[in-house]
């Protein structure tokens, strides 16, 4: 296809992706001089006073950040290294005495913590391919096909983002133990994540958003040419709207990661576990120091995704919230 | 939502011959949907019925279900947890309010006006949303140990007696709302700090010539700018903290006296813990029925804001 350098080009100057709107803001933040002024002037800030209580409430807020947020996380990676006489010991070390590594291949052992990260990452990456597989398509068939009742359906998809997932936690629950009209038991089996996860009006809702965005006429372009509906999903659509499948994937991936609830009720073999669930559901039996290492191993996926996507993540953040 | 958004297709009178080609294209469109048609029937459509009717029958998931109009309700209402389910389910958004509402603003106020480290504050207090709640809870768990606890040892170095934290009935719910608090204050605060940056900067600067001093600045410009995100934001927060389970679940188990009993953790006991499905249908009825308000109200906020656009 010739045409899907062009329309990218085109996308860029005219979409207001959030991605792009994202960049574009900081890139501004980030240039020397701040044409646009915020609550105190610069004017303020160039006194010998106003640069005294600038410095001073900076270093404040950098050191309370870190205090608060940082900390306890330096304090969980820490904790896993100390022995169980130093982790119950008055007054706490703050630097652990030993650097015993040992802790966390124990609880890679004890706590079955390769099975479970494999169970994880199983649903994570199988609901994200089913989530882009059908939220893809619905968004583009209400976007650009228009079939007859398309609005109604989407409505009620939105609807459902109207019902918070906790109130209907226990009639999907028994959907996922007895499908209805199929009879399958999906307890303990990916399915009962993967389907579930599928099903996100968000989701759908910011992917018909952009589709709207790409001009009518490209697409009319293709069909002229021949070019099927499937085609120009794959050819035409797909490669021009790269910055908000990024968004969903790693959305749709952390969402599955981070669930606790749902698992937990539906995979209540403990060799079908998430990561989550498994450390919570054996913690009591474990030493501290073995769960702690234990918890620091499941938060490192989602802590790299972030360290990796930071922008797609807060991009996704904002674009959700400020027009919901 | 955004549901009126979305522009009306535009209808051209169809050509005669041009009718089958209608008929094509639709049957083309809703093979593109019927994944997401599955997907949304079998778990968000139907169980959304399904939750009404759960409510209202008894039902052993073996013989046919009978009806039994309120009797669900009744037996959840006479249950002596249930006043507290709702006392401290409220208390737990009132708290999570007036700790994770005002604070993130504040920050992202502050944080707004920083020239320096600012990817770094930014990406430090969004760093707690990013673990898993389990690992966040069960971090926290640690933390209040009675003995040996981060908390405690922190209170000792300041000369404070130690608290029992989760153990006693008094701090036991505050101590929820702390690590849901710690958990998700990055989101508002990056939500906050996004919507500050679209307030036009002569309105500081005009407000600053009639003479406002910061103070002023903020409860006249900076508030009012913001008002409407302010207003989505307490009630997706009402919405969000009102369904807390995962924390009492991990941390205390309802306990102590039924001090940290919410409603979304209650229903969770009704179905699996008492195996009365009836019961736990018609707390989460009841739930539901509240967060409905709530949504309801948001629809229409966000649906008045996208009008005035």
């Amino acid at each position: 296809m010739t045409t899907t350098l062009q329309p990218r080009q085109v996308l860029e100057a005219t979409t207001p992706a959030p991605a792009t709107r994202r960049t574009r803001k900081r890139k501004k933040d980030k240039g020397r001089g701040y044409e646009t002024r915020s609550l105190v002037s610069p004017l303020a800030l160039q006194s010998w006073h106003g640069k005294l209580t600038y410095w001073t409430v900076l270093v404040v807020v950098v050191t309370g950040f870190t205090l608060a947020f940082v900390f306890p996380l330096y304090w969980m990676v820490t904790g896993a290294l100390k022995s169980p006489e130093e982790i119950a010991q008055i007054p706490p070390s703050f630097f652990p005495k030993t650097f015993d590594f040992g802790v966390y291949a124990d609880a890679w052992n004890q706590l079955q913590l390769g099975v479970f990260l494999k169970n994880t990452i199983v649903y994570a990456g199988g609901a994200w391919l089913l989530t882009l597989a059908v939220d893809v398509t619905a968004a583009y068939a209400l976007s650009k096909l228009r079939p007859y009742f398309g609005k109604v359906i989407l409505a009620l998809m939105l609807a459902t983002l109207m019902i918070p997932p906790m109130v209907l936690l226990l009639p999907t629950y028994l959907v996922a133990k007895d499908v209805p009209l199929f009879g399958f038991n999906l307890l303990n089996t990916p399915w009962a994540i993967w389907l579930p996860a599928a099903a996100n009006g968000f989701f759908i809702f910011l992917l018909k958003r952009f589709f709207d965005s790409i001009p009518r006429e490209l697409l009319e372009a293709a069909e002229i040419d021949g070019a099927s509906p499937m085609r120009i999903l794959w050819s035409i659509v797909l490669p021009v709207s790269r910055p908000i499948l990024g968004v969903v994937s790693i959305l749709s991936v952390v969402t599955v990661w981070k669930d606790f609830v749902w698992p937990l009720l539906v995979l209540p073999e403990t060799d079908k576990m998430s990561i989550s669930v498994g450390i919570a559901s054996l913690s009591a039996q474990m030493p501290q120091n073995v769960l702690i290492a234990s918890l620091v191993i499941a938060s490192l996926p989602t802590i790299l995704v972030f360290f990796v996507f930071q922008r797609s993540i807060m991009a996704g953040l904002t674009a959700g919230s400020l027009k919901g | 939502m955004a549901v009126l958004t979305a522009k009306p297709p535009v209808r051209r009178s169809l050509p005669q011959g041009a009718a089958r080609r209608a008929v094509g294209r639709n049957l083309t469109a809703y093979g593109f949907l019927c994944g997401a048609l599955i997907c949304f029937a079998f778990f968000s459509w139907y169980p959304m019925v399904r939750e009404v009717f759960l409510s209202f029958q008894e039902n052993n998931f073996v013989d046919p279900a009978k009806w039994v109009g309120f009797d669900n309700f009744r037996t959840v209402i006479e249950d002596p947890a249930f006043r507290s389910a709702w006392l401290n389910t409220a208390a737990f958004t009132g708290l999570s309010l007036v700790i994770g509402y005002a604070v993130p603003f504040v920050l992202a106020v502050v944080l707004n006006e920083l020239r320096h480290a600012r990817g770094y504050l930014r990406f430090v207090v969004y760093l707690p949303v990013m673990l898993p709640p389990a690992v966040g809870v069960l971090l926290f768990k640690w933390f209040y140990d009675p003995g040996a606890g981060l908390f405690n040892q922190v209170l000792a170095v300041f000369g404070l007696p130690p608290l029992a934290w989760l153990d006693s009935s008094s701090t036991a719910l505050v101590s929820l709302v702390l690590v849901s608090t710690w958990m998700n204050l990055g989101t508002g605060t990056l939500i906050y700090l996004a919507a500050l940056q679209s307030i036009p900067g002569e309105l500081y600067e005009s407000a600053e010539l009639d003479g406002a001093g910061l103070f002023k600045r903020v409860w006249h410009v900076t508030i009012p700018q913001t008002k409407l995100i302010l207003l989505v934001m307490l009630l997706l927060q009402v919405v969000a903290t009102m369904q807390v389970f995962i924390e009492p679940y991990l941390l205390t188990g309802g306990g102590p006296e039924n001090a940290t009993v919410t409603v979304a953790y209650l229903m969770y006991q009704y179905a699996f813990n008492f195996g009365d499905f009836g019961g736990g249908g018609a707390l989460g009825l009841m739930l539901m029925v509240v967060l409905m308000v709530f949504s309801a109200i948001y629809l229409r906020v966000s649906r008045d804001n996208e009008g005035g656009r």
